[in-house]
Protein backbone atom coordinates (compact mmCIF):
# COMPACT_ATOMS: atom_id res chain seq x y z
CA UNK A 1 0.00 0.00 0.00
CA UNK A 2 1.04 3.79 -0.49
CA UNK A 3 2.18 5.20 2.68
CA UNK A 4 3.70 8.00 3.71
CA UNK A 5 8.17 8.05 4.06
CA UNK A 6 10.02 10.50 5.32
CA UNK A 7 13.43 11.68 4.30
CA UNK A 8 14.98 12.69 7.37
CA UNK A 9 18.25 13.90 5.25
CA UNK A 10 16.40 17.16 3.89
CA UNK A 11 13.49 17.46 6.53
CA UNK A 12 14.17 20.97 7.75
CA UNK A 13 12.26 20.35 10.94
CA UNK A 14 9.50 23.37 9.93
CA UNK A 15 6.78 21.81 11.10
CA UNK A 16 4.69 22.72 8.45
CA UNK A 17 3.35 19.05 8.27
CA UNK A 18 1.89 19.36 11.64
CA UNK A 19 -0.04 22.62 10.68
CA UNK A 20 -1.70 21.09 7.54
CA UNK A 21 -2.41 17.74 9.38
CA UNK A 22 -4.00 19.97 12.71
CA UNK A 23 -6.04 21.84 9.91
CA UNK A 24 -7.17 19.06 8.10
CA UNK A 25 -8.52 16.83 10.90
CA UNK A 26 -9.97 20.48 12.06
CA UNK A 27 -13.87 21.63 12.71
CA UNK A 28 -11.99 24.03 9.60
CA UNK A 29 -10.40 21.47 7.02
CA UNK A 30 -9.99 24.06 4.39
CA UNK A 31 -9.14 27.52 6.47
CA UNK A 32 -5.78 27.44 8.45
CA UNK A 33 -7.18 30.62 10.12
CA UNK A 34 -10.22 29.79 11.26
CA UNK A 35 -8.78 25.95 12.44
CA UNK A 36 -6.78 27.77 14.76
CA UNK A 37 -8.88 30.77 15.73
CA UNK A 38 -12.54 29.45 16.01
CA UNK A 39 -12.08 26.04 17.28
CA UNK A 40 -12.41 25.89 21.00
CA UNK A 41 -9.60 22.90 21.53
CA UNK A 42 -6.43 23.54 19.85
CA UNK A 43 -6.38 21.40 16.63
CA UNK A 44 -4.11 18.36 17.29
CA UNK A 45 -1.51 17.18 14.22
CA UNK A 46 -1.55 13.02 13.50
CA UNK A 47 2.16 13.44 12.81
CA UNK A 48 4.87 14.40 14.53
CA UNK A 49 8.06 15.78 13.39
CA UNK A 50 11.42 14.33 15.93
CA UNK A 51 13.91 16.46 16.16
CA UNK A 52 16.70 17.53 18.42
CA UNK A 53 19.77 16.09 17.24
CA UNK A 54 21.67 17.18 13.43
CA UNK A 55 18.40 15.40 11.89
CA UNK A 56 15.08 16.11 11.83
CA UNK A 57 11.91 13.58 10.31
CA UNK A 58 8.16 13.36 10.12
CA UNK A 59 6.84 10.28 11.62
CA UNK A 60 3.07 9.12 11.58
CA UNK A 61 1.38 6.03 11.61
CA UNK A 62 2.68 3.42 9.28
CA UNK A 63 -0.45 1.45 8.81
CA UNK A 64 1.54 -1.67 9.61
CA UNK A 65 0.59 -5.14 8.29
CA UNK A 66 0.34 -6.58 11.38
CA UNK A 67 -0.94 -3.37 13.23
CA UNK A 68 -0.88 -4.96 17.09
CA UNK A 69 -3.15 -1.32 17.61
CA UNK A 70 -6.00 -3.70 16.08
CA UNK A 71 -5.30 -6.69 17.97
CA UNK A 72 -5.21 -4.92 21.19
CA UNK A 73 -7.53 -2.37 20.92
CA UNK A 74 -10.32 -3.47 23.70
CA UNK A 75 -13.57 -1.67 22.23
CA UNK A 76 -13.16 -3.23 18.63
CA UNK A 77 -13.44 0.53 17.66
CA UNK A 78 -9.06 0.37 16.13
CA UNK A 79 -9.49 -1.58 12.40
CA UNK A 80 -6.98 -1.92 9.26
CA UNK A 81 -9.12 -2.00 6.27
CA UNK A 82 -8.74 -5.31 4.88
CA UNK A 83 -9.07 -3.49 0.71
CA UNK A 84 -7.47 -0.34 1.58
CA UNK A 85 -5.11 -0.74 4.33
CA UNK A 86 -5.61 1.96 6.01
CA UNK A 87 -5.62 1.58 10.03
CA UNK A 88 -8.21 3.69 11.57
CA UNK A 89 -10.25 4.35 14.57
CA UNK A 90 -13.99 4.98 15.09
CA UNK A 91 -13.86 7.60 17.56
CA UNK A 92 -17.51 6.98 18.33
CA UNK A 93 -16.55 3.61 19.82
CA UNK A 94 -13.12 4.51 21.79
CA UNK A 95 -13.58 5.29 25.18
CA UNK A 96 -9.51 6.61 25.67
CA UNK A 97 -8.36 3.41 27.32
CA UNK A 98 -4.67 3.56 25.79
CA UNK A 99 -4.26 0.36 25.01
CA UNK A 100 -3.25 1.18 21.22
CA UNK A 101 -0.53 3.44 22.85
CA UNK A 102 0.76 0.86 24.99
CA UNK A 103 1.28 -1.77 22.12
CA UNK A 104 2.05 0.83 19.12
CA UNK A 105 6.17 0.38 18.59
CA UNK A 106 6.36 4.04 16.41
CA UNK A 107 4.37 6.39 19.23
CA UNK A 108 2.45 7.08 16.38
CA UNK A 109 -1.02 7.61 18.27
CA UNK A 110 -1.58 10.61 20.55
CA UNK A 111 -4.44 10.91 23.31
CA UNK A 112 -7.04 13.94 22.33
CA UNK A 113 -8.50 15.10 25.11
CA UNK A 114 -11.01 17.70 23.80
CA UNK A 115 -13.78 15.83 23.64
CA UNK A 116 -14.58 12.37 24.86
CA UNK A 117 -11.35 11.08 25.23
CA UNK A 118 -10.11 9.22 22.06
CA UNK A 119 -6.95 8.05 20.42
CA UNK A 120 -5.89 10.27 17.53
CA UNK A 121 -4.23 8.97 14.30
CA UNK A 122 -3.03 9.49 10.97
CA UNK A 123 -5.74 8.53 8.60
CA UNK A 124 -3.51 8.92 5.34
CA UNK A 125 -6.10 11.95 4.74
CA UNK A 126 -8.75 8.73 3.52
CA UNK A 127 -11.86 11.37 4.18
CA UNK A 128 -9.93 14.05 1.69
CA UNK A 129 -8.49 11.39 -1.13
CA UNK A 130 -5.36 11.42 -3.02
CA UNK A 131 -2.13 12.60 -1.59
CA UNK A 132 -1.91 12.76 2.33
CA UNK A 133 -2.02 16.89 3.05
CA UNK A 134 1.74 16.48 5.19
CA UNK A 135 2.79 15.56 1.50
CA UNK A 136 1.26 18.23 -0.36
CA UNK A 137 2.66 21.09 1.96
CA UNK A 138 6.54 19.97 2.59
CA UNK A 139 8.39 22.68 1.04
CA UNK A 140 11.51 20.52 0.65
CA UNK A 141 9.82 17.06 -0.67
CA UNK A 142 10.77 15.43 2.44
CA UNK A 143 7.64 13.78 2.62
CA UNK A 144 7.04 10.77 0.05
CA UNK A 145 3.61 8.98 -0.94
CA UNK A 146 4.72 5.88 -2.39
CA UNK A 147 4.20 2.01 -2.85
CA UNK A 148 7.38 1.89 -4.55
CA UNK A 149 10.84 0.27 -3.55
CA UNK A 150 12.49 3.42 -2.69
CA UNK A 151 15.78 4.46 -0.83
CA UNK A 152 17.11 7.84 0.76
CA UNK B 1 -14.34 -29.15 8.22
CA UNK B 2 -15.83 -28.44 11.13
CA UNK B 3 -13.89 -25.89 13.81
CA UNK B 4 -15.88 -25.37 17.04
CA UNK B 5 -15.00 -22.78 19.32
CA UNK B 6 -15.90 -22.20 23.32
CA UNK B 7 -15.93 -19.04 23.96
CA UNK B 8 -17.12 -15.45 22.61
CA UNK B 9 -14.21 -12.73 23.64
CA UNK B 10 -11.28 -11.66 22.58
CA UNK B 11 -9.57 -15.11 22.11
CA UNK B 12 -12.50 -16.76 20.74
CA UNK B 13 -13.18 -13.81 18.24
CA UNK B 14 -9.32 -13.97 17.76
CA UNK B 15 -9.72 -17.63 16.59
CA UNK B 16 -12.66 -17.10 13.99
CA UNK B 17 -10.64 -14.09 12.52
CA UNK B 18 -7.77 -16.48 12.07
CA UNK B 19 -9.50 -19.34 10.52
CA UNK B 20 -11.21 -17.20 8.52
CA UNK B 21 -7.88 -15.65 6.84
CA UNK B 22 -6.89 -19.20 5.85
CA UNK B 23 -10.00 -20.61 5.35
CA UNK B 24 -13.11 -18.85 4.16
CA UNK B 25 -15.50 -21.72 3.71
CA UNK B 26 -14.94 -24.36 6.68
CA UNK B 27 -18.00 -24.60 9.57
CA UNK B 28 -17.58 -22.60 12.63
CA UNK B 29 -20.02 -23.22 15.82
CA UNK B 30 -19.46 -21.59 18.79
CA UNK B 31 -20.51 -21.45 22.09
CA UNK B 32 -20.91 -18.74 24.75
CA UNK B 33 -22.12 -19.76 28.09
CA UNK B 34 -23.48 -15.46 28.14
CA UNK B 35 -26.43 -14.89 26.33
CA UNK B 36 -24.76 -11.84 24.80
CA UNK B 37 -23.13 -11.08 21.39
CA UNK B 38 -19.68 -10.61 21.81
CA UNK B 39 -18.94 -8.08 24.12
CA UNK B 40 -15.64 -6.27 25.89
CA UNK B 41 -15.19 -7.68 29.24
CA UNK B 42 -12.66 -4.36 30.02
CA UNK B 43 -15.90 -2.50 28.84
CA UNK B 44 -18.01 -2.95 32.14
CA UNK B 45 -16.64 -0.04 34.31
CA UNK B 46 -17.39 2.11 32.17
CA UNK B 47 -20.51 0.92 30.99
CA UNK B 48 -21.32 0.92 34.99
CA UNK B 49 -20.81 5.03 35.47
CA UNK B 50 -22.44 5.61 32.16
CA UNK B 51 -19.53 6.02 29.44
CA UNK B 52 -20.04 3.00 27.46
CA UNK B 53 -24.07 2.25 26.42
CA UNK B 54 -25.17 -0.78 26.01
CA UNK B 55 -24.58 -0.48 22.07
CA UNK B 56 -21.27 0.26 22.31
CA UNK B 57 -20.30 -2.80 24.48
CA UNK B 58 -20.04 -4.90 21.72
CA UNK B 59 -16.59 -6.28 20.12
CA UNK B 60 -17.35 -6.63 16.98
CA UNK B 61 -20.08 -5.51 14.74
CA UNK B 62 -23.80 -6.64 15.16
CA UNK B 63 -23.47 -9.23 12.25
CA UNK B 64 -20.12 -10.20 13.13
CA UNK B 65 -21.24 -13.91 12.71
CA UNK B 66 -23.77 -13.76 10.09
CA UNK B 67 -20.54 -12.12 8.11
CA UNK B 68 -17.71 -14.61 9.06
CA UNK B 69 -20.16 -17.78 8.77
CA UNK B 70 -20.02 -18.14 12.21
CA UNK B 71 -23.00 -20.42 13.93
CA UNK B 72 -22.94 -18.43 17.38
CA UNK B 73 -25.02 -20.84 19.68
CA UNK B 74 -25.49 -18.68 22.77
CA UNK B 75 -26.70 -18.62 26.20
CA UNK B 76 -24.95 -22.48 25.71
CA UNK B 77 -22.77 -24.05 27.89
CA UNK B 78 -20.74 -26.57 27.22
CA UNK B 79 -20.43 -28.55 30.16
CA UNK B 80 -17.86 -31.24 29.04
CA UNK B 81 -15.30 -32.77 26.44
CA UNK B 82 -15.13 -36.55 25.24
CA UNK B 83 -11.60 -35.88 23.53
CA UNK B 84 -11.50 -39.37 22.28
CA UNK B 85 -14.96 -39.44 20.13
CA UNK B 86 -14.32 -35.74 19.33
CA UNK B 87 -17.23 -34.31 20.55
CA UNK B 88 -18.43 -31.46 23.20
CA UNK B 89 -21.28 -32.16 25.89
CA UNK B 90 -23.59 -29.73 26.43
CA UNK B 91 -25.22 -29.00 29.53
CA UNK B 92 -28.49 -29.85 27.70
CA UNK B 93 -26.94 -33.48 27.29
CA UNK B 94 -26.83 -33.00 23.41
CA UNK B 95 -22.99 -33.83 21.95
CA UNK B 96 -21.65 -32.06 18.99
CA UNK B 97 -18.96 -33.66 17.29
CA UNK B 98 -16.02 -31.29 15.76
CA UNK B 99 -12.93 -31.89 13.23
CA UNK B 100 -10.58 -28.97 15.49
CA UNK B 101 -11.23 -27.51 18.89
CA UNK B 102 -10.06 -24.16 20.29
CA UNK B 103 -10.64 -23.36 23.90
CA UNK B 104 -11.07 -20.16 24.74
CA UNK B 105 -12.96 -19.95 28.06
CA UNK B 106 -11.51 -17.05 29.84
CA UNK B 107 -10.98 -16.82 33.46
CA UNK B 108 -13.29 -16.84 36.04
CA UNK B 109 -13.13 -15.02 39.48
CA UNK B 110 -11.07 -16.21 42.41
CA UNK B 111 -13.45 -16.57 45.13
CA UNK B 112 -11.90 -17.03 48.68
CA UNK B 113 -14.08 -19.80 50.81
CA UNK B 114 -15.23 -16.28 53.23
CA UNK B 115 -18.21 -16.62 55.31
CA UNK B 116 -21.06 -14.44 53.83
CA UNK B 117 -20.04 -14.72 49.88
CA UNK B 118 -23.82 -15.58 48.75
CA UNK B 119 -24.87 -12.54 50.90
CA UNK B 120 -27.36 -10.43 48.71
CA UNK B 121 -25.31 -7.37 47.73
CA UNK B 122 -22.21 -9.13 47.07
CA UNK B 123 -20.71 -9.64 43.25
CA UNK B 124 -17.78 -9.77 41.51
CA UNK B 125 -16.54 -7.88 38.51
CA UNK B 126 -15.72 -9.67 35.64
CA UNK B 127 -18.84 -10.24 33.30
CA UNK B 128 -21.56 -8.11 31.88
CA UNK B 129 -23.64 -9.42 33.58
CA UNK B 130 -22.13 -8.52 37.01
CA UNK B 131 -22.35 -5.07 36.82
CA UNK B 132 -26.02 -5.23 35.40
CA UNK B 133 -26.89 -6.41 38.54
CA UNK B 134 -25.21 -3.87 40.10
CA UNK B 135 -25.75 -1.21 38.19
CA UNK B 136 -30.12 -1.92 39.20
CA UNK B 137 -29.49 -1.74 42.38
CA UNK B 138 -26.79 1.19 42.92
CA UNK B 139 -28.31 3.98 44.88
CA UNK B 140 -26.33 7.43 45.43
CA UNK B 141 -23.82 7.02 48.15
CA UNK B 142 -24.30 3.30 49.09
CA UNK B 143 -21.43 2.00 50.88
CA UNK B 144 -19.48 -0.36 48.89
CA UNK B 145 -16.35 -2.46 50.16
CA UNK B 146 -14.25 -3.56 47.34
CA UNK B 147 -12.21 -6.74 48.10
CA UNK B 148 -8.43 -5.99 46.29
CA UNK B 149 -6.66 -3.20 45.01
CA UNK B 150 -5.88 -4.82 41.68
CA UNK B 151 -6.60 -3.84 37.75
CA UNK B 152 -10.14 -4.52 38.43
CA UNK B 153 -10.58 -3.70 41.72
CA UNK B 154 -9.68 -0.53 41.24
CA UNK B 155 -11.58 -0.07 37.77
CA UNK B 156 -14.76 -0.95 40.08
CA UNK B 157 -14.05 1.40 42.61
CA UNK B 158 -13.59 4.26 40.18
CA UNK B 159 -16.71 3.53 38.31
CA UNK B 160 -18.72 3.06 41.79
CA UNK B 161 -17.23 6.90 43.09
CA UNK B 162 -18.45 8.25 39.90
CA UNK B 163 -22.21 6.60 39.96
CA UNK B 164 -21.67 8.07 43.37
CA UNK B 165 -21.26 5.41 45.83
CA UNK B 166 -19.02 5.53 49.34
CA UNK B 167 -16.22 3.15 48.34
CA UNK B 168 -13.90 1.08 50.62
CA UNK B 169 -11.23 -0.52 49.28
CA UNK B 170 -9.19 -3.89 51.60
CA UNK B 171 -6.18 -4.98 49.95
CA UNK B 172 -3.79 -7.66 51.33
CA UNK B 173 -0.81 -6.45 49.64
CA UNK B 174 1.21 -3.13 51.02
CA UNK B 175 0.20 -1.10 48.19
CA UNK B 176 -2.51 -0.81 45.43
CA UNK B 177 -1.77 -2.42 42.29
CA UNK B 178 1.24 -4.85 43.34
CA UNK B 179 1.06 -6.14 40.24
CA UNK B 180 1.94 -3.82 38.34
CA UNK B 181 3.24 -0.95 40.11
CA UNK B 182 6.29 -0.44 42.57
CA UNK B 183 6.26 0.84 46.11
CA UNK B 184 6.47 4.56 44.64
CA UNK B 185 4.02 4.66 41.93
CA UNK B 186 1.33 2.69 43.80
CA UNK B 187 1.95 5.50 46.26
CA UNK B 188 0.55 8.11 43.99
CA UNK B 189 -1.61 6.59 42.64
CA UNK B 190 -3.26 5.57 45.65
CA UNK B 191 -2.52 9.28 46.74
CA UNK B 192 -4.83 10.56 43.74
CA UNK B 193 -7.93 7.79 44.43
CA UNK B 194 -8.15 9.04 48.15
CA UNK B 195 -8.48 13.00 46.71
CA UNK B 196 -11.58 11.07 44.90
CA UNK B 197 -12.78 10.34 48.21
CA UNK B 198 -11.86 6.35 48.16
CA UNK B 199 -10.54 4.78 51.59
CA UNK B 200 -8.21 2.06 51.76
CA UNK B 201 -7.31 -0.67 54.44
CA UNK B 202 -4.22 -2.40 53.22
CA UNK B 203 -2.25 -5.42 54.24
CA UNK B 204 -5.42 -6.45 55.51
CA UNK B 205 -8.51 -8.71 53.89
CA UNK B 206 -11.78 -9.33 54.77
CA UNK B 207 -12.10 -12.14 56.83
CA UNK B 208 -16.05 -12.55 56.83
CA UNK B 209 -19.04 -10.49 55.25
CA UNK B 210 -21.71 -9.73 57.48
CA UNK B 211 -25.35 -9.87 57.00
CA UNK B 212 -28.73 -9.77 58.23
CA UNK B 213 -32.14 -11.16 56.68
CA UNK B 214 -29.67 -12.59 54.06
CA UNK B 215 -28.46 -8.88 52.53
CA UNK B 216 -25.35 -7.31 53.12
CA UNK B 217 -24.72 -5.20 56.19
CA UNK B 218 -20.86 -5.39 56.82
CA UNK B 219 -17.81 -7.27 56.54
CA UNK B 220 -15.47 -7.94 59.41
CA UNK B 221 -12.00 -6.89 58.39
CA UNK B 222 -8.78 -9.44 59.08
CA UNK B 223 -7.56 -7.40 61.90
CA UNK B 224 -10.87 -7.56 63.68
CA UNK B 225 -12.26 -3.72 62.54
CA UNK B 226 -16.03 -4.04 61.50
CA UNK B 227 -17.46 -1.43 58.71
CA UNK B 228 -20.95 -1.35 57.75
CA UNK B 229 -21.80 -1.36 54.00
CA UNK B 230 -24.49 -2.01 52.00
CA UNK B 231 -22.04 -3.91 48.55
CA UNK B 232 -19.17 -5.40 48.40
CA UNK B 233 -17.26 -6.36 45.11
CA UNK B 234 -15.05 -9.36 45.35
CA UNK B 235 -12.00 -8.59 42.84
CA UNK B 236 -9.83 -10.38 44.30
CA UNK B 237 -7.91 -11.55 41.13
CA UNK B 238 -8.83 -14.01 38.06
CA UNK B 239 -7.84 -17.87 37.34
CA UNK B 240 -8.00 -19.62 34.23
CA UNK B 241 -11.25 -20.95 33.36
CA UNK B 242 -9.87 -24.43 32.77
CA UNK B 243 -13.21 -26.96 34.04
CA UNK B 244 -13.50 -28.34 30.96
CA UNK B 245 -9.65 -29.30 30.53
CA UNK B 246 -9.94 -30.98 33.86
CA UNK B 247 -9.57 -34.92 33.76
CA UNK B 248 -8.78 -34.97 30.14
CA UNK B 249 -5.87 -35.82 28.80
CA UNK B 250 -5.12 -32.13 28.09
CA UNK B 251 -1.89 -31.22 30.22
CA UNK B 252 -2.99 -28.39 32.81
CA UNK B 253 -0.63 -26.23 35.09
CA UNK B 254 -2.76 -22.83 36.00
CA UNK B 255 -3.69 -22.83 32.80
CA UNK B 256 -4.34 -25.20 29.46
CA UNK B 257 -0.47 -25.43 28.79
CA UNK B 258 0.23 -24.44 24.72
CA UNK B 259 3.06 -24.54 22.16
CA UNK B 260 3.83 -21.79 20.38
CA UNK B 261 1.36 -22.56 17.53
CA UNK B 262 -1.46 -22.49 20.84
CA UNK B 263 -1.90 -26.23 20.59
CA UNK B 264 -2.45 -27.96 23.68
CA UNK B 265 -0.64 -31.27 24.50
CA UNK B 266 -3.51 -33.27 22.35
CA UNK B 267 -3.17 -32.47 18.87
CA UNK B 268 -6.23 -31.05 16.78
CA UNK B 269 -6.73 -29.06 20.03
CA UNK B 270 -6.18 -26.03 20.96
CA UNK B 271 -6.53 -23.28 23.87
CA UNK B 272 -6.38 -19.06 23.70
CA UNK B 273 -6.63 -16.46 25.84
CA UNK B 274 -7.17 -16.42 29.97
CA UNK B 275 -7.57 -20.13 29.90
CA UNK B 276 -4.20 -21.02 28.32
CA UNK B 277 -0.78 -20.87 29.46
CA UNK B 278 1.84 -19.90 26.77
CA UNK B 279 5.23 -18.80 27.04
CA UNK B 280 6.25 -15.30 28.62
CA UNK B 281 8.97 -14.35 26.96
CA UNK B 282 10.78 -12.02 29.80
CA UNK B 283 10.39 -14.46 32.51
CA UNK B 284 11.63 -17.04 30.25
CA UNK B 285 8.88 -19.37 31.40
CA UNK B 286 5.23 -20.87 30.39
CA UNK B 287 2.61 -18.28 32.12
CA UNK B 288 -0.76 -17.21 32.35
CA UNK B 289 -1.13 -13.74 31.14
CA UNK B 290 -4.67 -12.94 31.72
CA UNK B 291 -4.95 -9.46 28.92
CA UNK B 292 -6.72 -8.73 26.05
CA UNK B 293 -3.86 -7.90 23.74
CA UNK B 294 -2.52 -11.14 24.20
CA UNK B 295 -5.38 -12.93 24.14
CA UNK B 296 -6.58 -11.78 20.86
CA UNK B 297 -2.92 -12.69 19.51
CA UNK B 298 -3.05 -15.78 20.87
CA UNK B 299 -6.73 -16.83 19.36
CA UNK B 300 -5.67 -15.52 16.05
CA UNK B 301 -2.60 -17.77 16.06
CA UNK B 302 -4.46 -20.39 17.19
CA UNK B 303 -7.30 -19.98 14.44
CA UNK B 304 -4.65 -20.00 11.55
CA UNK B 305 -2.81 -22.75 12.67
CA UNK B 306 -6.24 -24.74 13.22
CA UNK B 307 -7.40 -24.11 9.75
CA UNK B 308 -4.01 -25.19 8.12
CA UNK B 309 -2.01 -22.41 7.75
CA UNK B 310 1.42 -22.15 9.99
CA UNK B 311 2.07 -19.21 12.20
CA UNK B 312 3.96 -19.30 15.22
CA UNK B 313 3.58 -16.61 18.50
CA UNK B 314 6.78 -16.98 20.25
CA UNK B 315 5.01 -15.62 23.74
CA UNK B 316 3.93 -12.54 24.91
CA UNK B 317 4.79 -10.22 28.24
CA UNK B 318 2.39 -8.49 31.13
CA UNK B 319 1.28 -5.30 29.95
CA UNK B 320 -1.26 -2.64 30.69
CA UNK B 321 -3.13 0.43 30.14
CA UNK B 322 -5.12 1.39 32.69
CA UNK B 323 -6.52 4.98 34.23
CA UNK B 324 -8.55 6.37 37.09
CA UNK B 325 -10.19 9.91 37.00
CA UNK B 326 -7.50 12.04 35.55
CA UNK B 327 -4.08 9.36 36.14
CA UNK B 328 -3.21 7.56 33.44
CA UNK B 329 -0.54 4.89 33.32
CA UNK B 330 1.45 2.00 31.06
CA UNK B 331 2.99 -0.46 32.25
CA UNK B 332 4.63 -3.71 30.98
CA UNK B 333 6.86 -6.59 32.28
CA UNK B 334 9.16 -6.64 35.32
CA UNK B 335 8.52 -3.85 37.16
CA UNK B 336 9.97 -4.50 40.67
CA UNK B 337 13.15 -7.09 39.96
CA UNK B 338 15.33 -8.20 42.33
CA UNK B 339 18.67 -9.24 41.61
CA UNK B 340 22.20 -8.47 40.57
CA UNK B 341 21.26 -8.84 36.94
CA UNK B 342 19.14 -6.04 36.24
CA UNK B 343 19.58 -2.20 36.07
CA UNK B 344 17.41 0.49 37.08
CA UNK B 345 16.52 3.79 35.52
CA UNK B 346 14.67 6.43 37.66
CA UNK B 347 12.71 9.90 36.77
CA UNK B 348 10.00 10.70 39.53
CA UNK B 349 8.19 14.28 40.46
CA UNK B 350 6.20 13.59 43.31
CA UNK B 351 4.93 16.83 42.88
CA UNK B 352 3.42 16.44 39.44
CA UNK B 353 2.95 12.34 39.80
CA UNK B 354 4.93 11.27 37.20
CA UNK B 355 7.06 8.72 37.68
CA UNK B 356 9.07 6.60 34.84
CA UNK B 357 11.02 3.46 35.65
CA UNK B 358 13.04 1.55 33.06
CA UNK B 359 14.14 -1.97 33.96
CA UNK B 360 16.91 -3.57 32.03
CA UNK B 361 18.34 -6.79 31.80
CA UNK B 362 21.76 -7.51 29.31
CA UNK B 363 21.56 -4.78 27.63
CA UNK B 364 17.58 -5.04 27.06
CA UNK B 365 14.31 -3.32 28.19
CA UNK B 366 12.58 -5.73 30.19
CA UNK B 367 9.88 -3.89 31.95
CA UNK B 368 8.57 -0.10 32.31
CA UNK B 369 6.57 2.00 34.66
CA UNK B 370 4.90 5.17 33.00
CA UNK B 371 2.75 6.86 35.70
CA UNK B 372 1.28 10.26 34.37
CA UNK B 373 3.60 10.19 31.11
CA UNK B 374 2.21 7.82 28.87
CA UNK B 375 2.83 9.10 25.77
CA UNK B 376 4.69 7.22 22.85
CA UNK B 377 5.03 4.47 25.31
CA UNK B 378 4.64 1.67 22.76
CA UNK B 379 8.11 2.43 21.45
CA UNK B 380 9.70 1.21 24.70
CA UNK B 381 6.91 -1.83 24.80
CA UNK B 382 8.49 -2.48 20.77
CA UNK B 383 12.09 -2.39 22.33
CA UNK B 384 11.33 -5.12 24.49
CA UNK B 385 8.83 -7.51 22.24
CA UNK B 386 11.76 -7.12 19.61
CA UNK B 387 14.53 -7.67 22.40
CA UNK B 388 16.45 -4.58 20.95
CA UNK B 389 20.16 -3.74 22.62
CA UNK B 390 19.07 -0.45 23.54
CA UNK B 391 22.81 -0.21 25.08
CA UNK B 392 23.67 2.53 22.59
CA UNK B 393 21.13 5.13 23.19
CA UNK B 394 20.40 4.00 27.10
CA UNK B 395 21.25 7.25 28.59
CA UNK B 396 18.14 8.77 26.25
CA UNK B 397 15.47 6.02 27.00
CA UNK B 398 14.40 8.71 30.06
CA UNK B 399 14.17 11.43 28.40
CA UNK B 400 10.41 13.20 27.99
CA UNK B 401 11.25 13.66 23.80
CA UNK B 402 12.28 10.09 23.37
CA UNK B 403 11.82 8.83 20.14
CA UNK B 404 13.30 7.23 16.64
CA UNK B 405 15.96 10.22 16.46
CA UNK B 406 17.49 9.05 19.25
CA UNK B 407 17.93 5.55 17.43
CA UNK B 408 20.40 4.38 15.20
CA UNK B 409 20.16 5.61 11.89
CA UNK B 410 20.25 2.28 10.47
CA UNK B 411 17.86 0.79 13.08
CA UNK B 412 15.26 3.94 12.70
CA UNK B 413 15.42 3.60 8.39
CA UNK B 414 14.80 -0.17 8.85
CA UNK B 415 12.04 0.03 10.82
CA UNK B 416 10.39 3.64 9.38
CA UNK B 417 11.03 2.79 5.79
CA UNK B 418 9.77 -1.43 6.52
CA UNK B 419 6.95 -1.15 4.00
CA UNK B 420 8.99 0.20 0.72
CA UNK B 421 12.16 -1.90 1.59
CA UNK B 422 10.50 -4.82 1.80
CA UNK B 423 8.83 -3.81 -1.55
CA UNK B 424 5.54 -5.06 -0.39
CA UNK B 425 3.16 -4.73 -2.62
CA UNK B 426 -0.94 -4.74 -2.64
Amino acid sequence: MKRVYAREEICGGCKLCEVHCAVAHSQYPNDIIKAFLKQKTKPIARILVEEGRPISFALQCRHCEDAPCTKACITGAMQKDPVTGIVANDETRCVGCWTCILVCPFGAIKRDESGHKVASKCDLCATVGGTPVCVQNCPNDALVFTDELWRR
Amino acid sequence: MHYVIVGNSAAAIGAVEGIRSVDPNGRITLFSDEPYHTYSRPLISYYLFGKVTEDKMYYRPLDFYERQGVEARLGTKVSSLMLGEKMVVLESGESVSYDRLILATGGKPILPPMPGRELEGVSSFLKWEDVRGLEKTLFPGARTVVIGAGLIGLKAAEALVKRGAQVTVVELANRVLSAILDESAAAMVQESLEEHGVRFFLENTVSEILGTEGKVSGVRLQDGTVRECDRVVIAIGVSPNADLARNTELTLNRGVLVDEFMQTSVAGIYAAGDVAEGYDILYRQKRVLPILPNAYKQGFTAGVNVAGGSQSYRGGFAMNSIGFFDLPMITAGIVKPEGDEFTVMLAADKARRLYKKIVLREGKIVGFIALNQIDRAGILTGLMDKEVDVTPFQDDLLREDFGYVYFPKEYRQQQLLKGVLEGERS
